[in-house]
């Protein structure tokens, strides 16, 4: 039962976000960036949904489009770190010997950093913009792929069916991508959904700083970062962004959590 | 135990050196001069030259890297561009009160999260459980900065029960001190509890299912002492390890509520020397949090057959 809700709000929460996103593509009731010092700290109302920020523009508008940054930055980091992940760690699973020791004990050592201050780090060298972002994200979750699938590799590689693969005459590398590698694809499938989350998370605690994509483009977390100062007069530029971002990140996790129950059954149901 | 101490020790050595030289690259990989980038544009010649010199970059590059960590080993971090500041005695000033706050916050979260875990998974799929999971999961969504600024707005600024901005060292006034890192410390409690209230239920549930829990129902132990001696100690060291993981994220993530809170830590420290392109010092703050890190998981590992005594450490 509890199964089926989560999917089902978890799924309706992402459509949403993905709706808006591609909505705000097309449409936004205001230009997100045009400047109207005659509607300064409107609060909402019929025609201004979500009120109005401190130099006139449309917060529903600026929300709207900072889905798509949001949503374009975190899909995009995920599809590097997967694919540079999945690269790295086949090559380790399958070569293993040194090349393998070497590159895990790399991989270990970057994940013994905080992800969030490994962006950082890279934010300092790439500049804060959203390519910077999307390289110093992918570049922070690259290391937890890595070490999934290795492990999923070094496990399906000594299977039967992959030996007989073998035995018919398939090349190394033809058994790899063609039998190893789909099979390592569903645990990777349940780090990426929640890989999501943690980079949509990451990407505005960025932003909320100043490091992360400059304004004027909103983002839902310099638009946070801009509300403070106008906190007590206009709260509702403090509340949407923010549940924007508390919304979607409960939308994955609830996605995550199914899909985790679906791969292992065993947490499901007592 | 001597000998495993001393195998886990060594295998810090190759993670730190790592670290050591991420951090060396980073002001190398920086676009542009970095001594032009740090005094800016119109640059003092004599002065650059002596910038140069102090940081070093008048060198080959591995002969730098050596001078650095030899000057490291001694605890010399360097110093600050902008006050000229010694860079390890302003971390660790500024780390004393992150690292309160950390503490304070993983050890509430824990104290309110294992107990939540154990009941939700002794009463599973009641009401109770799914009031509990999705509880933890609602806590587990909002992100910290947020959270601290509705708290913020709501105690701080409309019910004016405590300051809003400002921070007074707790050597200066106790009380005063307390009052502005409750809210700091209530945000990253419930942050974390979300997390931990997860893992513990899941552990529960993993130990509830067997055997030795249906013998000691089986032979007359009451419910209490079934799940406070045999169910707690096995469920809680899988939460003990992810206690690690949690600290070394919320020091990496300090930054953002000490930016809510206008609190001077070590978080904030980093952002601003980072606007500041104050260079030693983001060296210092990166290398010390990634220490900090290490020893934490280092010592998280070194006590974990303190809470499973399967695990021995021959």
């Amino acid at each position: 039962m509890r199964m089926r809700a989560n999917t089902a709000i978890g799924g309706a929460l992402m459509a949403l976000l993905l709706g808006t996103a591609a909505a705000a593509v097309f449409w936004t009731p205001f230009d997100p960036l045009r400047i109207n010092l005659r509607a300064r700290l409107q609060p909402p109302s019929s025609l201004y949904w979500l009120g109005t920020d401190e130099f006139g523009r449309d917060v529903l508008s600026r929300v709207m489009v900072g889905a798509g940054t949001s949503v374009v930055i975190a899909l995009l980091t995920v599809l590097l770190a997967v694919a540079a992940g999945t690269v790295i760690g086949c090559t380790a699973g399958y070569v293993r010997g040194w090349t393998d020791r070497i590159i895990m004990a790399v991989n270990d050592a970057l994940l013994a950093f905080p992800g969030i201050l490994l962006a950082l780090a890279v934010m300092i060298v790439v500049g804060a913009n959203k390519f910077g972002l999307i390289l110093a994200l992918g570049l922070a979750y690259t290391p937890s792929v890595v070490r999934v699938v290795r492990g999923t590799v070094l496990s399906i590689r000594e299977k039967e069916y992959i030996e007989a693969s073998r035995v018919i005459g398939n090349s190394e590398i033809y058994s790899m991508i063609r039998h190893v590698l789909p099979n390592a694809m569903a645990p990777v499938a349940v780090l990426a959904t929640s890989m999501f989350g943690w980079v949509l998370l990451a990407e505005s605690a960025l932003s909320f700083l100043g490091l992360g994509v400059p304004p004027p483009a909103p983002t839902w977390g310099n638009m946070l970062a801009a509300s403070r100062p106008f906190m007590e007069t206009a709260t509702w530029l403090s509340i949407a962004p923010g549940l924007c971002i508390a919304l979607t990140l409960l939308g994955v996790n609830l996605l995550g959590d199914s899909l985790r129950d679906r791969l292992d059954p065993r947490m499901a149901h007592g | 135990m001597l000998g495993y101490l001393a195998r886990r020790l060594a295998m810090t050595i190759p993670t730190l050196l790592l670290v050591a030289i991420s951090v060396f690259a980073l002001v190398r990989l920086i676009p542009g001069d970095p001594v032009q980038v740090m005094l800016g544009d119109s640059a003092d010649p004599v002065q650059a030259m002596q910038l140069r010199a102090e940081l070093g970059l008048d060198q080959p590059i591995p002969l730098q890297f050596m001078h650095w960590i030899a000057k490291l080993a001694t605890g010399d971090f360097g110093h600050s561009i902008t006050n000229n500041l010694a860079v390890l005695p302003l971390i660790l000033d500024r780390f004393q009160i992150s690292a309160i706050i950390v503490l304070v916050a993983v050890a509430a979260a824990a104290c309110i999260a294992v107990p939540a875990g154990l009941i939700a998974a002794w009463k599973q799929n009641s009401l109770l459980d799914l009031s509990v999971v999705g509880g933890a999961t609602l806590l587990l969504s909002i992100p910290s900065f947020w959270l601290g600024l509705l708290l913020l707005l709501l105690f701080g600024l409309k019910l004016k029960w405590l300051p809003v901005v400002g921070y007074v060292p707790f050597s200066e006034n106790f009380w005063q001190a307390t009052t502005f890192i409750l809210l700091p410390i209530a945000t990253l409690t419930m942050v974390e509890i979300g997390v931990l209230t997860r893992m513990a239920r899941a552990a529960s549930i993993e130990v509830l299912r067997l055997e030795y829990v249906t013998h000691a129902r089986a032979k007359g132990v009451p419910e209490w002492l079934v799940l406070g001696r045999h169910v707690l100690p096995n469920a809680f060291a899988p939460t003990w390890t992810l206690i690690g993981l949690v600290l070394g994220h919320l020091l990496g993530g300090i930054a953002v509520i000490e930016t809510v809170f206008t609190l001077p830590g070590l978080g904030r420290l980093l952002v601003d020397s980072i606007f500041a392109r104050d260079y030693p010092v983001v060296q210092g703050c990166l290398l010390f949090t990634a220490m900090i890190y290490v020893v934490v998981n280092l010592i998280v590992d070194l006590c974990y057959p303190l809470f499973d005594p399967r695990v021995t450490v021959a």
